[in-house]
């Protein structure tokens, strides 16, 4: 043993001279990247008094992949499968956002039957998105069994994305004017089945958090945020609903026929953590309703637009028409090149507005493509929420901002 | 007659050596009773490889544990990081000792007591022993030299302080309609004037809640936190050491689960038992049996509680210590005071 390990370690020293006395010297300590209740990568170093926050200072980029800047280098098309990786627990979502983003920059606008399907898809999404939130941000306050039984939701979803796309995450169904394929059969009376199922589920999670008083304790009151601050600070989503204001892209700039349905955007009044949750809750319920609604509505028709210069030929029609071949040979090799200008379209993903904004020279790729995440805005709020809480509530800080690292750092 | 002072000996190195056996075989076993239970609640299956129904699982585990590195991280204290995990695992085992599980039974020969030490301060000893934990649990958290240790043991150095304040205090309860600190004594009182949840409900559930907070269990389980700490404590520790912090809190909970049954379920006493006319040998197996169930309970408890229930909150772990249970125990005692004031036990 050398000298220096028999030591004591020296870790409450003396207050030093002008120091006070009572509270002595704070402690820095670094949360994550590797952290259990980080969500991923995130790194907090957090400066404590005892067990009070004095000061958070958030470090993101251990996930970035240069998202943006691969897109500069290939077609719009290509992007898709990049866009999975973004809120790596909506991909769908995402999906659906990045090609409304690029038909509004071409000026398309797809059939019905695509559109009620991206519906379907966006809710979907954020039903599975929110599970994890519950699951994960219930976990992190000691309720280990509601982890479990949102995960076994969970997997009914998944199963349901899984015949839809081929795939459970990586998903990478929309295109650029319709859809990837159309919906496999039976796949509605799977969606009616967890549809029918769900709110049970819901009423089943309410009687063991929402009224259970350690929970309310734990989440009622921390990480507040004014709306006013909310705002400020570009919060959207559940983060800026719970603070009262009923901004939703659905409502306010809906898309994908978004206006043709009938559901309430939940709201909360206090701002903190237990309005989040309850919002959240609330915003499953009505995703809920939504896919009913959809369901019902699904028209027949085209899931795709009828531009071969923009969307892939059939496979069959590309083994025997000399036409369709070369259609697909110039979109696969060349891509399409889209007018000159900029735009910016958002949705509302499941953790607040999506957006893309692209600029296009009139060439194959975007000069310049931007992915406004809410999950790397809504971090912002880390500090205003956390600061004077113990290290406890900073978990339930993290937790019910739901950031999803890949989105932050892209 | 002074029995002899040989037989005494051999008397309690056998019945030592059983009862250590059969702890940590309950102790073993509870972790897989912990993770079959969990997964009912969780609508999962749980361990069910190895062995039928995952029996062999804590074998399994043992085993690894057993050849897992140990590794002892740079810059910890190291006399103290190495002493930890013991001071933590012996005041968990021994306190069993002054535990009666069953009647004097008429063997051999012999009359032998199911209890290895009936001394006359058997609640003292327990509770004095049960303080020594904490020691292993800050020691070891500030042994470590990292952070998040530190404050696990910050945490359970406060937290078990203020809760022993309370489970004392709600055990004075007992002790004053009983009269004796000895543990038989206390169940014999009982075995006569009915158990003592009936008469101390409060006493009971503050003595629960307690017993929660002792062993860090959920929603006690600050001091390790994982979601917040890491694992609190036990961070830096690994291999047979982990395991033995992991083994001590299960023996913990056994030992809690004893008391909480000796004090207030009757200890081994099973109500109409003598009805049934039993020869003598049977109905002091049938009682010690008795006793394992009513263990087996507080012990089903004990899981059901954790995967139930979200964790406190520091600070509010602390309040609901000091500015509730606290007064309420008092509370608690003067109530039986009154009780015995008034001739009503």
């Amino acid at each position: 043993m050398s000298p220096e390990q028999s030591r004591p370690p020296s870790m409450t020293p003396l207050p030093r001279e002008g120091e006070d006395a009572l509270h002595g010297e704070k402690m820095v300590v670094n949360m994550g990247p590797s952290h259990p209740s980080t969500h991923g990568v995130l790194r907090l170093v957090l400066t404590l008094d005892g067990e009070v926050v004095t000061a958070v200072q958030p470090h993101v980029g251990y996930l970035h992949r240069g998202m943006e800047k691969i897109a500069e280098g290939m077609t719009y098309h290509q992007f898709i499968p990049y866009t999975d990786r973004l809120d790596y627990l909506a991909p769908l979502s995402n999906n659906v956002a990045y090609v409304l983003a690029v038909e509004k920059l071409i000026g398309v606008t797809v059939p019905p039957r695509a559109q009620v399907i991206r519906v379907l898809c966006c809710e979907i999404a954020r039903i599975s998105a929110h599970l994890l939130w519950l699951g994960t941000g219930a976990f992190d306050l000691g309720a280990a069994t509601v982890f479990f039984h949102t995960f076994r939701e969970r997997e009914t979803l998944y199963n349901i994305i899984e015949s839809l796309t081929g795939s459970r995450m990586t998903t990478s169904y929309t295109r650029v004017g319709g859809l990837a394929r159309d919906l496999p059969e039976g796949w509605a009376g799977q969606v009616a089945a967890f549809v029918a199922g769900f709110p049970k589920f819901l009423d089943e999670i309410d009687s063991l958090l929402t009224g259970n008083r350690i929970w309310m304790k734990r989440t009622q009151g921390i990480g507040r945020i004014s709306a006013r601050d909310a705002v400020d600070l570009s919060l959207t989503g559940p983060n800026l609903r719970g603070s009262g204001v009923a901004y939703d892209l659905r409502k306010a700039e809906p898309y994908s026929g978004y206006e043709n349905y009938d559901f309430e955007v939940p709201i909360g009044s206090e701002g903190d953590a237990y309005d989040r949750y309850l919002v959240r809750l609330e915003e499953m319920r009505q995703s809920t309703r939504i896919l009913e609604q959809a369901l019902k509505a699904l028209p027949d028709g085209p899931i795709c637009i009828d531009d071969p210069k923009v969307v892939l030929p059939k496979k069959e029609r590309v083994l025997t028409s000399m036409e369709a071949l070369i259609e697909q040979f110039m979109i696969v090799t060349q891509g399409f090149p889209a007018p000159r200008g900029e735009i910016y379209h958002a949705i509302e993903a499941p953790k607040g507005e999506l957006g893309f904004y692209i600029r296009s020279e009139g060439e194959k790729s975007p000069y310049r493509l931007h992915i406004r995440s809410p999950s790397f805005i809504n971090l912002q709020a880390i500090e205003k929420m956390a600061v004077g809480g113990l290290v406890s509530d900073l978990i339930a800080v993290i937790a019910s901002l739901d950031p999803v690292m890949g989105e932050v750092d892209r | 007659m002074e029995p002899h002072l040989g037989r005494v000996l051999i008397e309690a190195a056998v019945k030592i050596a059983l009862f250590f056996f059969v702890l940590l075989t309950v102790v073993a076993y509870l972790t897989w009773v912990e993770r079959r239970v969990s997964a009912w609640i969780q609508d999962r299956r749980g361990p069910n490889r190895v062995g039928p129904f995952g029996l062999l699982q804590p074998l399994a585990d043992g085993i690894k544990f057993v050849f897992k590195e140990d590794v002892t991280p740079v810059g910890v204290y190291r006399p103290v990081y190495l002493l930890a995990p013991a001071l933590i695992f012996v005041p968990a085992l021994v306190t069993f000792a002054v535990v009666p599980f069953g009647p004097t039974l008429r063997a051999f020969g012999y009359n032998i007591r199911m209890q290895i030490a009936d001394v006359d301060n058997g609640v003292l000893i327990i509770l004095a022993f049960a303080s020594m934990g904490v020691y292993g649990v800050a020691l070891a958290g500030w042994a470590s030299n990292n952070k998040y240790s530190l404050m696990g043991g910050v945490r359970s150095s406060s937290q078990m302080i203020s809760y022993e304040l309370a489970m004392g205090i709600a055990i004075v309860g007992v002790l004053m309609v009983s009269g004796s600190l000895r543990l038989t004594d206390v169940v014999t009182h009982q075995m006569e004037h009915g158990w003592n949840v009936l008469w101390q409900l409060p006493g009971f559930l503050i003595f629960l809640t307690a017993a929660f907070a002792e062993t860090n269990r959920l929603p006690f389980d600050l001091p390790e936190a994982e979601t917040e700490l890491v694992a609190g404590y036990h961070t830096e520790y690994s291999g047979m050491r982990f395991s033995m912090f992991y083994m001590a809190e299960y023996a913990n909970m056994v030992t809690a689960s004893a008391l909480g049954v000796t004090l207030y379920l009757g200890g081994y006493h099973v109500p109409g038992l003598r009805l049934l006319g039993l020869p003598e040998g049977a109905a002091a197996i049938a009682q010690a049996l008795a006793f394992g169930l009513k263990v087996g309970f507080f012990l089903f408890v004990y899981v059901w509680v954790r995967w139930t229930i979200p964790r406190f909150r520091y600070d509010q772990l602390m309040n609901l210590g000091w500015k509730v249970l606290l007064p309420l125990a008092l509370a608690h005692v003067g109530w039986v005071a009154f009780l015995i004031l008034m001739d009503w036990t």
